[in-house]
């Protein structure tokens, strides 16, 4: 037995030194910038689904006729002037010498065989229908001059241009499998199509004959990797360079590290409270203060909503639950956003203020209430809603919390299940038409208003307002409108909105990178830092 | 042999559409995949147009209906969320589960068996007690820790091993395997560890439990006696012995390696089955989540099928499918 354990053991031994060969872990210039990703995508077809990561990884290889900044300003993409020629007609002139990687030049013609193919591919999930449908009518005067007729004024169809991507004209047949295996990568962005390994990794190289400013690095590798512990490790082992999403609890973590450092954005993400103004009585989660059932709905009243909006400490929140990854808010985007009021600072914390308010509209000692929140699907969510419960039961509202995964949430909450719920809404296009239209216009699928409307706010004032905002294609008479609507709506306390979360990416020190406000990660726009 | 082979396979089908009910019934009941799937900015008419695209418009009953006559053909469904057959989906990456699961079993094995076989017969020595004393650990902790702890250790502070991902990938036969060179080997070292620490310890502990009830009989004492050498007497006569608890057990967690390294997999962003299945139950892609279940099904009943086969192979008084006169 001796001879066999000792032959075992060395050759475990032998097995050990074999693999104690460390790996390099240094970062070397070595052109190959690899980026970790925090959430899978679904295809490397620009077209079959819209959601954020797909979106992000197409920016790379194909592009927008209109680009963002990274605080969404508009900029040219592969159009270089555009402008509204009446209310309902919009010319864009294109760029001249863009060629696609296939060598062949970039026309108008692009665009309308793209028109065509992003409403119709088929098994889409979350299809980009929404953005092309305004336009009725697309037509090419000359190569690189098109013009597009809608059917009613539409202020937001630049914003709408920056939406999805332009595909060649050869392609307008193409199906979502040819793009996953490479063959319909054909684009005309900074970067070109080299693999995809789906579930795993996505690599590119650089496009030597970009018409725009050259990427400084020649490839580029995104790694999937969702669980957020194991992302921050892969930075911290240097096996990446770049992560998303950092969570919060591990910035200062990356902060301390002297190779390291972390960069944040604004995002267009709020995160606010939903209340049921939609049942005149026996809102389903609303009791009174001794438990039993009340007929009356206190969230009908102004007073009560603004009671809520006072009890709760949204600087205690950014500081200790979001670790300061977050900005208080006081209307439905930071003020830096497109069509946002500068009159609406975010409510201060003011319990005694709120129990005075609920005792004049007739709940002096307050009452029960159950808040509903997803836990997975914002940055803290269970977290943030147990402290708004708690902000919420020091005044006299008795809160009790019920958390649940977000593909229950969100159904249980389009059905109007709830009393009391915490949301989030992204505005896409960047400025504040989105979220008053999802939010607080009253629910008119007709009309396209009110789709995340689940407390049923409605107020017609409101609705006319902005669909006056809606139709003025002027933009600074635009912003003012859409600025007066967000007042008003925050006058009436139709959701209490709580703070804008902050995307967080983290980097080796000698990478720079413009931190984005619509939480793209461009691998073009980063560049190395001195 | 033959008859009872047969017979396996109809109950096969039996259990497989039980199962499929159940599946069907009990992800039907959880949320409405539409809303998690379609843009929140879309209106009414795009959700509309995405159910009744994915037929969910029709009710319970109709839907599994239809699913039944399209599995018949060999058709699945189609993943919401990917737009491809759920089949090839999976398929697509089992490959990366299967090289881990079989990298995981191997060290399992090739590590518990010795020392469960040393374990049983040196049972009062220190390193003895130290191994029990470490499989205890070792089925105690759980795996999201030791995972996270395995990539703290050797990927971020030693620096010896990559934290996450699967190595470049060779075509082998038509399958996509990594572990056949170093440096995807490299990679599936950590996963693999941390995948096959609890069946370690239930293979040490078992193998020490058998060895000692064996060790006793009197066909050891009289192999010993009829002059054979230890080696043969252990490697031989005891090892056969003990294999049909280790076998039946093997075969089990091979199964359920297989089916559940899904926190292994997420942690280690390793792309595989397992993490397929966890994401399609969160985005409500019912069809993934259905074929995933149905393909597992399969995966247990052939994996017992071999199992029982092996008892006739390892113990000649096992008759298959017999039944008493």
């Amino acid at each position: 037995m001796r001879n066999f354990t000792t032959r075992v053991l060395r050759r475990i031994a032998a097995g050990v030194i074999v693999l104690a060969v460390p790996l390099s872990a240094a970062f070397a210039q070595n052109n190959e910038l690899v980026i970790a990703l925090s959430t899978q995508i679904t295809s490397l077809d620009p077209h079959f689904h819209n959601l954020t990561p797909n979106n992000g990884l197409a920016r790379h290889v194909f592009e927008n006729l209109i680009a963002t900044d990274e605080v969404q300003n508009l900029k040219p993409g592969l159009a270089e002037s555009w402008k509204a020629i009446d209310d309902t007609t919009w010319e864009f002139k294109l760029r001249k010498g863009v060629k696609w990687h296939d060598g062949t030049p970039f026309t108008a013609d692009d665009v309308i065989a793209t028109f065509k193919r992003a409403p119709n591919v088929p098994n889409s999930p979350a299809s980009f229908a929404v953005y092309v449908k305004p336009v009725i009518d697309i037509k090419a005067s000359d190569p690189h001059t098109l013009v597009m007729k809608t059917a009613a004024p539409h202020p937001l169809l630049p914003r709408d241009m920056t939406a999805f991507q332009i595909i060649p004209k050869t392609l307008v047949d193409a199906k979502t499998e040819d793009f996953n295996s490479g063959k319909a990568m054909i684009g005309t962005g900074p970067y070109k199509f080299v693999e995809y390994k789906p579930g795993d990794r996505v690599v590119f190289a650089r496009n030597e004959a970009y018409w725009g400013p050259k990427p400084a690095w020649s490839r580029l590798q995104f790694r999937m990797i969702t669980n957020s512990a194991a992302r921050v490790a892969a930075l911290l082992s240097s096996d990446v360079q770049v992560i998303e999403n950092v969570p919060t609890a591990d910035i200062d973590r990356i902060k301390s590290n002297a190779q390291l450092t972390v960069k944040g954005a604004v995002s267009t993400r709020i995160i606010y409270l939903h209340m049921d103004t939609g049942r005149e009585k026996n809102s389903p989660f609303v009791r009174a203060k001794d438990g039993k059932p009340m007929e009356a709905n206190p969230l009908r009243d102004a007073r009560v909503r603004r009671a809520i909006s006072k009890a709760i400490n949204r600087d205690a929140i950014v500081d200790r639950v979001m670790e300061k990854q977050a900005l208080a808010a006081g209307q439905f985007l930071a003020d830096s956003f497109f069509g946002t009021s500068k009159k609406l600072p975010p409510e201060k914390y003011d319990p005694d203020g709120a129990k005075k308010l609920l005792a004049e509209a007739g709940y002096p000692d307050g009452f029960q209430i159950t808040l509903h929140a997803p836990n997975n699907r914002y940055v803290n969510d269970e977290k943030i809603a147990q402290a708004v419960a708690q902000f919420l039961t020091r005044v006299g509202i008795d809160t009790k919390l019920e958390t649940m995964p977000s593909n229950i949430f969100f159904s249980r909450g389009s059905k109007l299940e709830f009393s009391f719920l915490l949301a989030g809404w992204g505005s896409e296009s960047g400025d504040t038409s989105s979220p008053l239209r999802a939010l607080v216009g009253t629910f008119d699928p007709a009309q396209g208003l009110g789709s995340a409307n689940r407390g049923r706010y409605s107020n017609p004032g409101l609705d006319a307002m902005i669909t006056t905002a809606m139709t003025q294609i002027d933009d600074t008479k635009r912003a003012l409108l859409l600025a007066a609507a967000s007042e008003k709506a925050m006058a009436e306390q139709a959701i209490v909105p709580l703070h804008y979360e902050v995307s967080v990416w983290a980097m080796r020190k000698n990478i720079a990178y413009a931190a984005r406000s619509d939480q793209y990660t461009l691998g073009h726009d980063m560049k190395p830092a001195r | 042999m033959l008859v009872y082979i047969l017979r396996r396979l109809a109950q096969t089908l039996l259990v497989l559409l039980v199962t499929s009910v159940l599946v069907f019934v009990g992800i039907f009941m959880v949320g409405d995949p539409v809303e998690m799937l379609v843009n929140p900015q879309a209106d009414q008419i795009e959700r509309e147009r995405t159910r009744v695209a994915f037929g969910l418009d029709k009710p319970m009953w109709v839907q599994y209906l239809l699913f039944l006559k399209n599995a018949a053909a060999g058709d699945l469904g189609n993943s919401f969320v990917y737009g491809r057959q759920a089949l090839d989906v999976i398929l697509e990456r089992m490959p990366a589960t299967l090289e881990l699961a079989f990298l995981a079993m191997l060290i399992a094995i090739v590590i518990g068996i010795p020392l469960g076989l040393y374990a049983g017969l040196k049972p009062d020595s220190k390193v003895s007690k130290a191994i029990m004393a470490v499989s205890i650990v070792g089925f105690s902790l759980p795996t999201f820790w030791v995972g996270l702890l395995l990539i703290m250790l050797f990927a971020v502070q030693l620096g010896w091993l990559p934290s996450t991902g699967r190595g470049p990938t060779v075509d082998v036969l038509g399958l996509h395997l990594s572990i056949v060179h170093w440096d995807g080997l490299k990679h599936a070292l950590l996963p693999a560890l941390n995948l096959a620490l609890f069946k370690l310890s239930l293979i040490i502990r078992l193998t020490r439990a058998q060895v000692r009830e064996n060790v006793l009989l009197d066909y050891i004492k009289f192999a010993r006696a009829k002059g054979l050498t230890r080696a043969r007497v252990l490697g031989v006569h005891l090892l056969k012995n003990i294999m049909i608890p280790l076998v039946t057990v093997i075969g089990l967690e091979l199964g359920s390696v297989i089916a559940f390294a899904i926190v292994t997999e997420s942690i280690f962003a390793w792309p595989g089955m397992g993490k397929l299945v966890i994401d399609s139950i969160f985005q409500l892609d019912r069809p993934v989540v259905v074929a995933y279940l149905m393909i597992t099904v399969v995966m247990f009943i052939v994996i017992n099928l071999v199992v029982d086969i092996l008892y006739s192979v390892l113990d000649p008084r096992v008759r298959l499918g017999s039944t008493p006169a």
